[in-house]
Parts: structure tokens; C-alpha cells; sequence
């Protein structure tokens, strides 16, 4: 397989591009667009001309000249635009054009926290962090969200116009501030990682691998703040889950965590996320969001370590979801604890758990409380919660999973 | 005493947009007015008054348990709850934010001040 030397480009640089550009122009509103038109002016030449030398740099000055004319031209016309507002310390440095051979790191972390920053909606700050800190093409990210491509478009340019208009710097925060905007730069990718499995309908596994991207982001975050805890056991908790994605779906089936053919794992995945699961940063002081997604990410270790869903520690797994409901009680935290209570104690004891839990939003509960009632041999009450699971099913996939296990009662 | 005015809907005027240049101008003299004749007005003082950029441009800041939350566009209950107005100059929305949990924990809408000479 022969490496496409642009795209390869665009997938390491685009960020630093992206953020190199936004420091000298402060044009949030032009600098896609100039990389974009840089990337394509590279697909033209580069196949006859050879590769630059430096490619980064090639694709940073071709953009910078689009940047530039577009200046000009509005200076002809006399229009004034916003610009982004930029922190004291980098706006006095930016003054002078850095080589892009030497990409200051601090630009990639100033324009990943700007996209990410709390005044923006989640799924907003999602969608921009995806296509400006890692050039992932608009059609990518509205499959990835389930949106059609115009709607995904729109947000996107109404985000940047936000981040401009309300003045969302491209800055970094005091230390006082960092560690909640670093939570919500993991909260951000998380958003985008799980929209990649949120039941949608057709080719599921196309979107399951666009959920690597969000691993990507939070890999390109870690390598700038390697200490950050939240990262880690993000990190870990999404390589547990994007490990398992092969076997998720069969012949257009859905197949549930004991069915799964754990071959089909990708084990080099599970050995890093368990590696991440050793590091000391976990071991100090965290945040709630960094020991809410440590412990997601242990019992995402069990499932993942186990020989079969029948060997699992399903006791220890119970006592970890049970610390994650002492620091977070959400609805869909108690309906994961009942399902593991019933695997460690019987069905009974999964639905006694299920007792009063709800979530008006989601088939799940029905679903869940179906398949307890069927394994204990309550056909008729199982019956009647499978159909109301099918009844609040809105995806093809788990209906049909729903159907048949209705069947099978007989 | 001192009084906040808000703007807060277009009434039976119809939206800027839609204004032919003229109109604006229309307006703009009426805004003029209004400035100079709280000026002859003996005891007024007009200490500020801007136009805001619009509501999904703003912010709104509340704190829960002790956290800040933003979320995205105007306060729902402002027309109740407007208790007071700041009109500060600052850097960006960080250093905003920051001196904003300064104040009692109010929930507060942030919103830019745009430019609209003519």
C-alpha cells in the first residue's frame, strides 16, 4: 500500500496549520477555507511538480497567499470583519511569522481549547474541533453526527461565527481555570467518539471507524499535555470500547457483549488501554470527570480482560459501577449497574435494581428489563416489555435484535 | 436613581435587516434624538447605551453547586430577571468570565457590543 504523501500531510499538519494561520490572521472565517484551497491547489500540482521538500510549509504559504488576497480584496472593498480575539501574551509574539519548520505546540493546545470551550453548544464544539484541529472533511463528521452534510456545514460556520462574535479567545487559561476546560475538551471528544455508535441506520461500521477520529483528537491533545488525567482515562476508556467495534455488528445484526466473537477484538488496542490504566497521573488527585472516566474505563478493563462474558468478575464490576453512581447518579448508570447485578446475582436482583430507574428519552430500559423478565420466566411480562422497547426503538438494527428475541419466547 | 432600558423586541418595528438604508438612517436620527434630548434634560445623565449583538451570540453564565456553567445563547427569564447591567471593555470572554465570579452568583447574560455607525 503506497502512502499518500498530501493526505499524510493533511492528517499530521492540518492542526498546526490551522493554528499557525489563525495566530498571524486572526480570520477564523478564512483560514479553513485557505487550507482547504491550499490542500486542493496540492492535489493538483504535486502529482506533476513531485512533493515539496517541506510540505507543511508548502501548504502554510500557499494558504497564507489565499489569506492574503482575500485581505486585499476586502481592503479594496473597504469591509471591516471581526477578528478573533487572541491573548495578550501570543497576540504581542504572533507579530512575528514563526517558521513552520518550528510550529510553536502552544497554537495546537490555544486552538483545541477554543473549540472546545464551554460558551460553544457540545455538539457544535465537537463538530469545529474535528474539522479545524484535524481537517476530518465536513460529509465525514455530518455521517459521524447523523446530520445531512448541509445542516453539518451550517453549524460548523455558525460556530466559527460564535467563537468570533461572542469573543471566544484563542487562548490558554490560568491554572486556576485549565484543568475544567481541559474536562471539557475530553468531554468534547467523547461527544464525538460516542456519536460514532449512537444506533444509527445503514453502514454502522463506517461510522464506528469515524469514532477513531475522536481517539485521534484526544492522542494529539495527550501528546501535548501528557499529565492531564482526564486525557488518560479518556483515552483508555475510548481504545476499551473502539477495541470491540469488529465484532459489534454481524451481517448487518447487532451482537451484544457475551455473543461477541472476542477474536475479532483488536487486542493491541486492549494492551494499550490497560497500559494507560498503569499511569501514575491516575493515581494522584483528579477531577470528578478524570475518576468518573477512570472507573468507566475499569469496567471496561473487565469486560475486556475476561476469556468469556461467563468468566467475568461480574461481583468486582458490580462494585465499580457502584462507585461511579457514588460520584455521578444518572439515570443510565444505574440501568448499566442493574444489568451487571443480574449477570453477578440473577436476574431478579437486575430487575429489583431496575426498580424506578428511568429515562424517558431511550427503548433501553424496556429492553433490558425484558430480557431479565424472559430469563426468569415471565414470558407474558416479558412480552409486554419487549413491546414497548420496539415500540420506542427508532433504529433498524436493534429492533430487528428486539423482534427476534420477542420470538423466542415462543 | 439610574434605569436600565432594554431593547428587548422589535414590536411593531420590523426587523433591522429589512430596513432600506434610508430607514436605517430614519432610525439612527431617532437614536440621535433620544441622546440629545436626555442632554437638554435638566438631572439626566445617559451613562451608556449600545446596541448588543444578537442573542446567539450571547452567553449565559450560571453557578451550580459552586461550579460555573456556560451554556449557549440569551437567559431564558431575562425580561424578569434582569437585575443590573456592567458595560466593561475587556480582552475576550476568559477574562470576562473571569471577573464575573468576582460578583455574587448571579445568573447573567453576556453579549457583545457591536459596532453600528453608519
Amino acid at each position: 500500500m503506497t502512502v499518500d504523501p498530501l493526505a499524510e500531510v493533511v492528517r499530521e499538519e492540518w492542526g498546526r496549520l490551522a493554528a499557525l494561520l489563525l495566530a498571524r490572521f486572526r480570520r477564523l472565517d478564512l483560514v479553513e477555507d485557505a487550507l482547504g484551497d491550499a490542500v486542493e491547489a496540492a492535489a493538483r500540482t504535486w502529482p506533476d511538480d513531485g512533493v515539496p521538500e517541506r510540505p507543511a510549509a508548502w501548504l502554510h504559504t500557499t494558504a497564507s497567499r489565499r489569506i492574503l488576497d482575500r485581505l486585499r480584496t476586502e481592503a479594496v472593498a473597504q469591509r471591516v470583519q471581526p477578528l478573533l480575539a487572541v491573548e495578550a501574551a501570543r497576540a504581542e509574539s504572533g507579530r512575528t511569522m514563526a517558521d513552520p519548520g518550528a510550529l510553536v505546540e502552544d497554537d495546537l493546545l490555544r486552538l483545541v481549547l477554543m473549540c472546545s470551550h464551554p460558551a460553544l453548544a457540545p455538539e457544535a464544539a465537537s463538530a469545529l474541533s474535528l474539522r479545524l484541529v484535524l481537517g476530518v472533511p465536513t460529509p465525514d463528521i455530518a455521517r459521524l453526527f447523523l446530520v445531512p452534510e448541509t445542516t453539518m456545514a451550517a453549524r460548523i460556520t455558525r460556530a466559527k461565527k460564535r467563537i468570533v462574535g461572542a469573543g471566544i479567545p484563542f487562548g490558554v487559561p490560568d491554572a486556576s481555570v485549565l484543568p475544567g476546560r481541559i474536562d471539557t475538551v475530553a468531554q468534547t471528544a467523547y461527544l464525538a467518539f460516542t456519536a460514532g455508535y449512537a444506533p444509527g441506520t445503514g453502514t454502522d461500521l463506517l461510522r464506528a471507524s469515524l469514532s477513531g477520529e475522536a481517539i485521534r483528537l484526544v492522542r494529539s491533545v495527550v501528546a501535548l499535555r501528557p499529565g492531564e488525567a482526564v486525557l488518560v482515562a479518556l483515552l483508555a476508556l475510548m481504545l476499551f470500547q473502539h477495541s470491540r467495534r469488529d465484532a459489534r455488528v454481524r451481517d448487518g445484526r447487532l451482537v451484544l457483549l457475551p455473543d461477541q466473537d472476542r477474536e475479532l477484538w483488536h487486542r493491541n488496542e486492549v494492551e494499550e488501554a490497560r497500559a494507560l490504566l498503569d499511569d501514575p497521573v491516575l493515581r494522584a488527585p483528579v477531577t470528578l470527570q478524570a475518576a468518573a472516566y477512570t472507573l468507566q474505563a475499569c469496567i471496561a478493563a473487565e469486560h475486556a480482560l475476561a476469556p468469556s462474558s461467563s468468566r467475568t468478575r461480574w461481583e468486582h464490576v458490580v462494585g465499580l459501577h457502584d462507585l461511579l453512581i457514588g460520584l455521578a447518579p444518572t439515570p443510565s448508570g444505574r440501568l448499566a449497574r442493574a444489568v451487571a447485578l443480574a449477570e453477578a446475582r440473577g436476574p431478579a436482583a437486575g430487575l429489583a435494581a431496575l426498580e424506578g430507574v428511568e429515562i424517558p428519552t431511550t427503548h433501553r430500559i424496556a429492553a433490558v428489563r425484558a430480557e431479565l423478565l424472559a430469563r426468569s420466566g415471565q414470558h407474558d411480562a416479558a412480552r409486554a416489555a419487549y413491546d414497548q422497547a420496539l415500540a420506542a426503538c427508532r433504529n433498524d438494527v436493534e429492533s430487528a435484535h428486539l423482534r427476534e428475541r420477542r420470538q423466542s419466547l415462543g | 436613581m439610574k434605569y436600565l432600558v432594554l431593547l428587548i423586541g422589535d414590536g411593531e418595528v420590523k426587523p433591522w435587516a429589512d430596513h432600506t438604508p434610508d430607514e436605517k438612517a430614519e432610525v439612527m436620527g431617532r437614536f440621535r434624538a433620544f441622546d440629545e434630548a436626555c442632554a437638554a434634560r435638566d438631572g439626566v445623565e445617559l451613562l451608556a447605551g449600545e446596541a448588543l449583538a444578537e442573542p446567539s451570540d450571547a452567553t449565559t453564565l450560571r453557578t451550580r453547586g459552586g461550579q460555573l456553567q456556560l451554556t449557549e445563547g440569551p437567559y431564558a427569564e431575562v425580561v424578569e430577571g434582569m437585575g443590573g447591567f456592567y458595560l466593561i471593555g475587556a480582552p475576550h470572554l476568559d477574562v470576562l468570565v473571569d471577573l464575573l465570579g468576582v460578583l455574587p452568583p448571579y445568573d447573567m447574560q453576556i453579549s457583545p457590543v457591536v459596532d453600528v455607525s453608519l
